[in-house]
């Protein structure tokens, strides 16, 4: 046989069937979902390859810093654990999560003012897995779920993978602006949309690093009840403020018109694996089924873990030690865009949590220029990952949680200099690099007083 | 989908070659180039090519260990499977030269060249290959001359629609067709980005055909074309990396006189830029013509990638044909390291 250059062929054992193809490398093409169709590459999402190396100091990622765990005492509970009730911690358990562990839940958001009785707890594979069970049971497709501007990257990713049309809900320094919030009500009702919750992160906001006043959420939460409204308060970080008391949790002033979702994984360690859902009666009912349906129940051992550790060591101390070691972090990066960022730059000051929120000059894009701080070295998130709408060009997060004091400095030292350079090629091309900003829309307000 | 067409065989002969394998073979993926995460899905489907063929495989990043470990290495072949800077740039094969560490693909300085788009581009065409017009540009010289006046000499000169891009980059990362003098700035902010020199140039309709080529030892030889086809019209990081979103037909349905001239355009290509082993060139065919765009000297291999495909179609597994790249490497083996004339 002649190929098209017109040369003998010679056989080989080694040769593969000759045929032309016309394929799409991926033989599933025509099976997925219609939810599955919006899962596509990122470049951006690709650079994070690069700043999980060493070389580059990453201010990206919310990796909670475990180093001052007591492993010690870790690792004799965990061992008392399999010696006294391995066979127990080992087996399946409740789909609603074990009693005990649900006992000590409720001692731990006692902290945040909320008293509640374990049988309204549900365990879940931390609180991701929480909202995802909300949405499954809230939302259908096409359904409305209200969120800050902005909001959180895991919550978009949620509620895009059900379907759901998210609308942003402008903020100010204190969060969520209430408002705002009804006016977004009013006029998707009148539109004729569904709203299903608004879904907000009243402490130490993620991305946003601010934090509702008690009155801001006494107000939140009229205008709830106001508009009939249902309220997703998750709250990973208000156990780690740096300067008071936690502000009492929006569950704290309602039973019935919150949902609340908690997480060890910031006051302990992410690897158990372990939030819940608090929810009135009749959801929680539904919840517990979703979660057989989706786990047969949440994993016995890591909720034997956390009992364990929660009962042989000073868990409230450990979250003081926690809260100081990230004080230490946040004033290094404070000092550190104090010193090093252009004119123009401005940011929210946390008071607890992991994140701080840029705003740059106009006509930067924090997306564009992700490589060029990649290549200085630098990793931040873009402020486009945490809207559903492509909004957010202007912003960018930091996190000061992980990295070292030390490094968090030459972090933004690196970022000083890329925005530098950024600024020039602004002034050189004059024109606005972005598209429009989202503080152009009122919907879209986000927090970030100037703080220098 | 994937649809045979069992009318013909287009599969290309290669002789067999006989040449011993090496006992270890040391992927390189990873580095710290904008292209990390790709070059990591195209190491991990290398090493598994070479190890279905029965090869001792080790996969590795580049770090500060890389210098020692290869050096303890004795007898091993490196296979980079490196993109973007430090990858293709030559800087890499540099080193492995020096350290006379036999390895699969170009040398140093032939990538250099290569790899610089506004370089390669003016030697191809020198060569008399068509390619298109283009002007390469620091991002100084808007600074020093002024935006306007560069942004409309470039609309006249190169005229619209145009391509921008990194000088020196791969992946389409950083690449954005402008139809307008008003979208040109934020193109080559875009471009900037990834590199301080961008390219501009005039852009190519016609139909986007990617042809490797590879040298077995017995000389170059061109494999078949894939056509390109994203489903977006866009051939860009989306298209590339996520599987379902582009079509490939390989062979590429080009009359056979028009693949030739493809073939013979990535063959070309890889002589005059003194290409070695491996090499992927990109183009566009305007009526029945092909014009140049890139090339690649460490094409992708990951599983949404032409060579591979393009390899199969010539009728070898990607296996054999890493195999054999690595034994033609091993029997070159390294250049000896470089001693000083004068202490």
């Amino acid at each position: 046989m002649r190929h098209p250059w017109g040369v003998e062929s010679t056989p080989d054992p080694d040769r593969v069937p000759m045929v032309r193809r016309d394929t799409r490398l991926d033989s599933y093409v025509d099976r997925y979902a219609a939810r599955t169709h919006g899962m596509t590459a990122s470049a951006i999402r690709a650079l994070f390859a690069v700043a999980n190396r060493p070389e580059v100091v990453s201010l990206a990622g919310g990796m909670p810093n475990i180093a001052d765990l007591p492993l010690d005492v870790v690792g004799s509970a965990l061992q008392d654990l399999v010696v006294g009730r391995g066979l127990q911690a080992m087996q399946y358990g409740s789909g609603q999560g074990e009693q005990e562990i649900r006992e000590a839940i409720c001692e731990v958001m006692r902290l945040e003012g909320i008293s509640a009785h374990p049988d309204d707890v549900t365990v879940t594979v931390g609180s991701q897995q929480a909202l995802d069970l909300v949405t499954r049971i809230f939302c259908d497709p096409g359904d409305v779920v209200l969120c800050e501007a902005p909001s959180y990257v895991g919550a978009l990713g949620v509620f895009r993978s059900f379907q759901c049309e998210v609308a942003h809900v402008a903020m100010d320094d204190q969060g969520l602006l209430p408002e705002a919030l009804r006016e977004a009500v009013l006029a998707l009702r009148a539109a004729g949309r569904s709203v299903k919750f608004v879904y907000t992160i009243p402490s130490f906001h993620n991305p946003a690093g601010v934090t509702q006043s008690l009155e801001r959420r006494e107000a939140i939460l009229a205008v709830a009840e106001e508009t009939d409204l249902l309220v997703i308060e998750d709250n990973p970080y208000g156990l780690l403020g740096f300067d008071a008391d936690p502000i009492p949790a929006i569950r704290s002033l309602s039973d019935d018109r919150v949902v609340y979702l908690g997480t060890f994984s910031k006051t302990f360690a992410p690897g158990f694996r372990i939030g819940w859902v608090l929810a009135p009666h009749a959801v929680r009912e539904k919840l517990v089924l979703a979660q057989e349906s989706a786990t047969l129940c949440p994993p016995t051992f890591s909720q034997f873990a956390i009992t364990a550790y929660l009962r042989q060591h000073d868990w409230q101390g450990q979250i003081k030690v926690f809260a100081e070691m990230y004080r230490e972090r946040r004033d290094a990066m404070l000092a550190g865009l104090a010193a090093e960022m252009p004119a123009g730059v401005t940011w929210t000051v946390p008071a607890g949590g992991f994140y701080v929120w840029l705003t740059l000059p106009p006509g930067l894009d924090s997306q564009a220029m992700l490589p060029r701080a990649v290549t200085a070295r630098v990793a931040y998130v873009p402020g486009t990952a945490f809207y559903a709408d492509g909004f957010g060009s202007r912003h960018l997060r930091l996190s000061y949680c992980f990295p070292t004091p030390e490094r968090i400095l030459e972090g933004t030292r690196r970022l000083g200099e890329v925005l530098a350079y950024e600024t020039e090629l602004l002034s050189t091309f004059g024109s606005p690099l972005s598209p429009p900003h989202a503080a152009e829309l009122p919907s879209h307000l986000a927090p970030g007083t100037n703080s220098q | 989908m994937t649809t045979l067409d069992p009318a013909g065989d287009f599969s290309v002969p290669v002789e067999p070659i006989d040449l011993p394998l090496p006992d270890l073979v040391v992927v390189l993926a990873g580095g710290l180039s904008h292209e990390r995460e790709v070059s990591l899905r195209s190491g991990r489907r290398v090493a598994q090519a070479l190890r279905s063929r029965g090869l001792d495989v080790l996969e590795t990043d580049v770090d500060s260990t890389l210098v020692p470990r290869l050096t303890e290495a004795a007898g091993a072949v490196v296979f980079p499977v490196l993109h973007g800077e430090a990858g293709e740039d030559g800087a890499l094969r540099e080193v492995l030269a020096l350290l006379g560490v036999p390895f699969v693909g170009s040398i140093g300085s032939a990538c250099r060249v290569a790899f610089d788009k506004s370089i390669a581009t003016t030697v191809v065409a020198d060569a008399g290959l068509t390619t298109p017009t283009q002007v390469a540009l620091p991002h100084e010289i808007f600074r020093e001359l002024g935006a306007q006046a560069l942004v409309a000499a470039l609309g006249d000169q190169i005229g619209f629609p145009m391509m921008v891009k990194p000088s020196r980059g791969g992946s389409a990362l950083g690449c954005s067709k402008v139809t307008s003098a008003a979208e040109l700035p934020a193109a080559m902010v875009g471009a900037y980005a990834y590199g301080p020199v961008a390219v501009v140039e005039s852009f190519v309709e016609g139909t986007e055909v990617t042809v490797a080529v590879v040298d077995r030892g017995h000389g170059p030889t061109a494999l078949p074309a894939v056509e390109i086809r994203p489903d977006s019209g866009v051939y860009d990081y989306t298209a590339r990396y996520t599987a379902g979103t582009t079509r490939f037909l390989c062979p590429a349905p080009l009359p056979p006189e028009v693949a030739q001239r493809c073939a013979d355009v990535a063959l070309r290509v890889h002589e005059v830029l003194g290409l070695r082993d491996l090499s992927r060139t990109d183009l566009i065919v305007r009526d029945g013509e092909p014009v140049f765009l890139e090339v690649n000297v460490s094409p992708g291999m990951t599983e949404t990638s032409a060579v591979p495909l393009a390899s199969e179609a010539a009728g070898w597994s990607l296996g054999k044909t890493c195999a054999d790249l690595v034994s033609v490497a091993a029997a070159r083996g390294g250049r000896p390291t470089p001693v000083a004339a004068h202490a």
